[in-house]
C-alpha cells in the first residue's frame, strides 16, 4: 500500500499468484530441517545412552529396582536408632559450620578478587584500557578450572584441612562472579565518575565513590547466589578431598552398615541448611533488587 | 524546576542528615564486620599452622614435573648392570642401541655427561662426580661402608652418611647407596608423549615423521606407516592416550545425557507446575515441592544414592546430573511459562486449536529462547560438574585425575589431565556461547 504513494520501485515485483506455494514450501523446508535436527538429537541421545549403559558397571534396568534399596536400608537403620539423631546433629554441627565457613570465606575472597577483576576489565572504567583482554582471559581461565582440580593439587602441597578448599572455590568464584560483576558495571552511569574526575579523584576513589554505590545491590545479589552455590561445592569438595561435613559423610559412608544413623544425620543437616540458605538468600536478593529500583 | 531561595524545611534536613549518618556507619561497619569474620575464619582454619604443615618440596616436585621429566642412569651394584630409563620406570628402559648421547657405556665404565662440565663416572672401583668450580666427589665402597673423598669442608648440597651419599647440583642429582648408584638428569618437556621407546618412530623429528608417513617404505609390511604411527600413538603405554580420550568422552557424555534428559523431562513437568496451565492448585503445589526437594537434596547426596544402585560408571554420573537438573529446570521452566504473553495463546484458541496445539504453536515458540539458553548454559556448567561427579562415581576424566593425584607420583599425568580439562571446558564454553547466539538471535541480544 505504501508502494502506491511512493510510486512503483524498480525491479521485478513479487508474483502474488505463487505466494501460497512459496509459503508452504518454506514451512515444509523449516519442518524438514527441524525433523532432521530432531532425528540427529534422538540418535545422539539413544547412542549415548547405549554407550553409557555399556561402560557402566551396572545396567540401567538392573539398577532401577535397587534404587530404593539403599535409601530404605539407611532409613530403616536410622529409624531404629532414631534416639541417636539429636546427639549426632550436635556432633556434626562443628563440621557443618566448617563447611559454611569455607563457603563464606571463599565467597568473600573470591568476591574481592571479582570486584578488582571486573572493574579492571569493564570498558569505560578500566584503569588500563589496553589490558582489558588480559583481565578477561584471566577470568575465563579462573572459571574454566574445576574446583576439584585445584583443591586436590593444593591438598598435596598444603596438607588436608579447609584452606585448599577455600582457595580452590575462591579462585573459581573470582572468575564466575567477575564476569557477572563486569556485566553489571558496564551498565553503570558514568556521570558520577566524570564528576569525580573533574575534582581530581584518583582511580580508586572514582571506583569506590562513583561506581560501587550504583552496582552494590546487584553485586550483593549475585554474591549471595554464589554463596548458595559455594555451600554445595564445599560439601562436595569435602567428600572428594578435605575438611567439612563432606569428609564426615565420606567416613560414615565408608564404614557402611551400623553407621547409617550418622549418614542420615548428615544428609538431614545438609538438606536443611541448603533449603534454609536458599530461602534466606532468595528473600534477601528480592529485597536488594527491588529496593534498588524503588 | 522552581527555584526558591529559602532553605529546605528542617524536617527534611533532619532526615537527610540521619540517612547520611546511617550510611556512614554502615560503610565503616560492614568492612569491619567482614574483616572480623575473616580473622575468625583464619583462626578457625588454623592458617598460622598451615605454613608449618605445608610441603614446599612437594610443590617443587609438582612444578618441575609439570614441564620436565628426568632420566635415571642406574647401576645395580650387585649385578653391575647399568640401565637408562625414563622416570626410573621398568617399562621405559632405553634399549642399548638407542641410549641418549650423554650416556656412554664402555665395558665397566659408564660416563654420564650432565652438561656444563658436570661429569659422573661409574667404574669398578666406585663412582666419581666432577663438579665444576668445586672438585671431584669420589665414592668407593670399603668393608660394607662408603668412603667419600671430596674437597673439605663439605658443602650443604652433599649429604653424606655411611651407607648413602647424595649430591644435588643444578645439573642433576647423584645418589650412591650400597645397592645402587643413580644419576638423574632433568630435561624439559613431556618425554615419550607421542611414541614410547619400543616404537620405531621414537626420537624422529617432525620432518622425518612426515617423510615416513608419506613416501618412505613400509616399516611393517602388513600396514601403512601412518596407520602404524597412529596406532603406536593411540596405544602409548606412558600417556595412555586411548584411555584418556575415552575418559574425556565419558565426561562429555555424562553432561550431555544428564542435561538433555533433564530438559526433556522438565518441560512437561514445568507445564504441570505453572499456574496458567495447571488449574488444580494441589497438583501445582505438589510439583513445586518436588522440584524444591530435588534441588535441596544436593547433587552430592543424589550421586551417592545413585552410585549404590547403578554401580560406578558414566551412566550413574549422567543420572545424577539428570536428577539434580530436573529440579532446577522444572522450577525455571515453570517460571518462564508463567511469564508468557497470553494473547498469542488466545489467538490460536480462536482458530479452534486443541490444548496440545495451543501449547505447540502458542507457548513453545515464546519460551523456546529462554529454555534453550538455560539448557545450553547448564550443559556448559555441567561439563565442569561432570569432572567432580566422575571423581565420586568413578567414571570419566575426574576418576583418572583423582587416581593420578592419589598415587602422588605421576604429576606429569596430572598436568596433562588438567590441561585437557581446561581445554574441554573452554571449548564447551565457546561452543555453547556460539550456539546460544545462533539459535536465539535477536531475542537475547541484550545479554552477554
Amino acid at each position: 500500500m505504501v508502494d502506491i504513494a511512493f510510486g512503483p520501485e524498480p525491479g521485478p515485483r513479487p508474483d502474488r499468484s505463487t505466494l501460497q506455494g512459496d509459503y508452504l514450501e518454506m514451512v515444509r523446508r523449516k519442518r524438514m530441517y527441524g525433523g532432521i535436527l530432531l532425528v540427529i538429537f534422538i540418535a545422539m541421545m539413544a547412542s549415548g545412552f547405549a554407550l553409557a549403559e555399556y561402560r557402566n558397571a551396572g545396567g540401567f534396568l538392573d539398577g532401577l529396582p535397587l534404587l530404593g534399596a539403599f535409601p530404605a536400608e539407611v532409613i530403616s537403620e536410622a529409624w531404629a536408632n532414631r534416639a541417636n539423631l539429636p546427639g549426632l546433629f550436635v556432633e556434626f554441627l562443628p563440621s557443618l559450620i566448617e563447611t559454611l565457613n569455607i563457603a563464606a570465606v571463599s565467597t568473600i575472597l573470591g568476591g574481592i578478587g571479582a570486584v578488582v577483576l571486573a572493574l579492571l576489565s569493564t570498558r569505560g572504567l578500566a584503569r588500563w584500557p589496553r589490558l582489558i583482554p588480559v583481565f578477561r582471559r584471566m577470568m575465563d581461565a579462573a572459571r574454566a578450572v574445576p574446583e576439584v582440580v585445584i583443591a586436590l593439587v593444593l591438598i598435596y602441597i598444603l596438607g588436608g584441612g579447609p584452606v585448599p578448599a577455600v582457595l580452590a572455590i575462591a579462585l573459581h568464584t573470582s572468575g564466575a562472579l567477575g564476569k557477572l560483576f563486569s556485566e553489571v558495571a558496564e551498565n553503570a552511569d558514568l556521570k558520577p565518575v566524570e564528576g569525580l574526575t573533574s575534582v581530581g579523584a584518583s582511580w580508586t576513589q572514582k571506583m569506590v565513590l562513583g561506581v560501587l554505590p550504583q552496582v552494590a545491590p546487584n553485586w550483593t545479589s549475585y554474591a549471595l547466589l554464589r554463596f548458595e552455590i559455594n555451600v554445595r561445592a564445599s560439601a562436595i569438595l569435602g567428600f572428594v578431598g578435605s575438611g567439612g561435613i563432606g569428609h564426615d559423610l565420606k567416613l560414615a559412608m565408608q564404614w557402611g552398615q551400623g553407621r547409617y544413623d550418622k549418614v542420615v544425620a548428615i544428609f538431614l543437616l545438609l538438606f536443611l541448611t541448603i533449603v534454609l540458605i536458599d530461602r534466606f538468600s532468595d528473600r534477601a536478593r528480592e529485597r536488594l533488587v527491588k529496593g534498588a529500583r524503588a | 524546576m522552581t527555584a526558591t531561595l529559602s532553605g529546605p524545611p528542617p524536617a527534611l534536613t533532619d532526615t537527610v542528615t540521619r540517612a547520611f549518618a546511617r550510611r556512614r556507619f554502615f560503610s565503616f561497619a560492614l568492612p569491619g564486620a567482614v574483616l572480623a569474620y575473616l580473622v575468625y575464619a583464619a583462626v578457625a582454619f588454623d592458617v598460622a599452622g598451615l605454613a608449618g604443615r605445608a610441603r614446599w618440596d612437594n610443590a617443587a616436585i609438582l612444578l618441575s614435573d609439570f614441564w620436565s621429566h628426568k632420566i635415571h642412569v642406574t647401576r645395580d651394584n650387585r649385578s653391575d648392570k647399568v640401565s637408562v630409563s625414563v622416570e626410573g620406570e621398568a617399562k621405559h628402559v632405553f634399549p642399548d642401541e638407542k641410549l641418549p648421547d650423554w650416556v656412554k657405556i664402555q665395558g665397566d665404565v659408564t660416563t654420564v655427561d650432565l652438561g656444563e662440565g658436570n661429569i659422573v663416572t661409574y667404574d669398578a672401583a666406585g663412582a666419581r662426580y666432577v663438579v665444576p668450580g668445586y672438585g671431584t666427589v669420589d665414592i668407593r665402597p670399603q668393608d660394607g661402608k662408603l668412603v667419600l673423598t671430596a674437597p673439605q669442608p663439605l658443602p650443604g648440597w652433599i649429604n653424606a652418611a655411611d651407607n648413602k651419599v647424595t649430591v644435588t647440583t643444578p645439573a642433576g642429582r647423584f645418589t650412591y647407596s650400597r645397592s645402587k648408584v643413580e644419576t638423574f638428569k632433568y630435561q624439559s618437556g613431556w618425554e615419550l608423549f607421542f611414541f614410547t621407546l619400543d616404537s620405531p618412530f621414537w626420537g624422529k623429528g617432525p620432518l622425518d615423521l612426515l617423510r615416513l608417513a608419506t613416501t618412505a617404505d613400509r616399516i611393517d609390511p602388513n600396514r601403512s606407516n601412518i596407520g602404524y604411527m597412529l596406532s603406536d600413538f593411540w596405544t602409548n603405554k606412558m600417556w595412555h592416550h586411548r584411555d584418556v580420550a575415552w575418559a574425556m568422552f565419558e565426561t562429555l557424555l555424562m553432561a550431555f545425557l544428564g542435561t538433555m534428559g533433564a530438559a526433556i523431562l522438565a518441560l512437561p513437568l514445568g507445564f504441570l507446575a505453572a499456574s496458567n496451565f495447571m488449574p488444580v492448585r494441589a497438583v501445582r503445589f505438589a510439583f513445586r515441592r518436588v522440584f524444591d526437594f530435588i534441588r535441596g537434596v544436593d547433587g552430592l547426596i543424589w550421586t551417592i544414592i545413585l552410585s549404590r544402585a547403578f554401580g560406578p560408571g558414566p551412566m550413574t554420573g549422567a543420572l545424577a546430573i539428570f536428577l539434580t537438573d530436573t529440579g532446577s529446570f522444572g522450577k525455571m521452566f515453570s517460571e518462564a511459562l508463567e511469564n508468557i504473553d497470553e494473547k498469542q495463546v488466545e489467538g490460536i484458541r480462536s482458530t479452534g486449536a486443541t490444548s496440545l496445539q495451543r501449547a505447540r504453536f502458542g507457548v513453545i515458540p515464546q519460551v523456546m529462547p529462554v529454555i534453550l539458553s538455560q539448557v545450553l548454559y547448564y550443559l556448559e556448567s555441567n561439563t565442569r560438574s561432570a569432572t567432580v561427579i566422575g571423581a565420586i562415581v568413578g567414571g570419566g576424566i575426574g576418576l583418572l585425575l583423582t587416581q593420578a593425584i592419589i598415587t602422588q607420583k605421576d604429576w606429569e599425568d596430572v598436568a596433562y589431565y588438567m590441561v585437557l580439562i581446561v581445554l574441554m571446558v573452554m571449548l564447551m564454553d565457546t561452543l555453547s556461547g556460539w550456539l546460544r547466539r545462533r539459535l536465539i538471535r535477536g531475542t537475547e541480544a541484550g545479554k552477554s
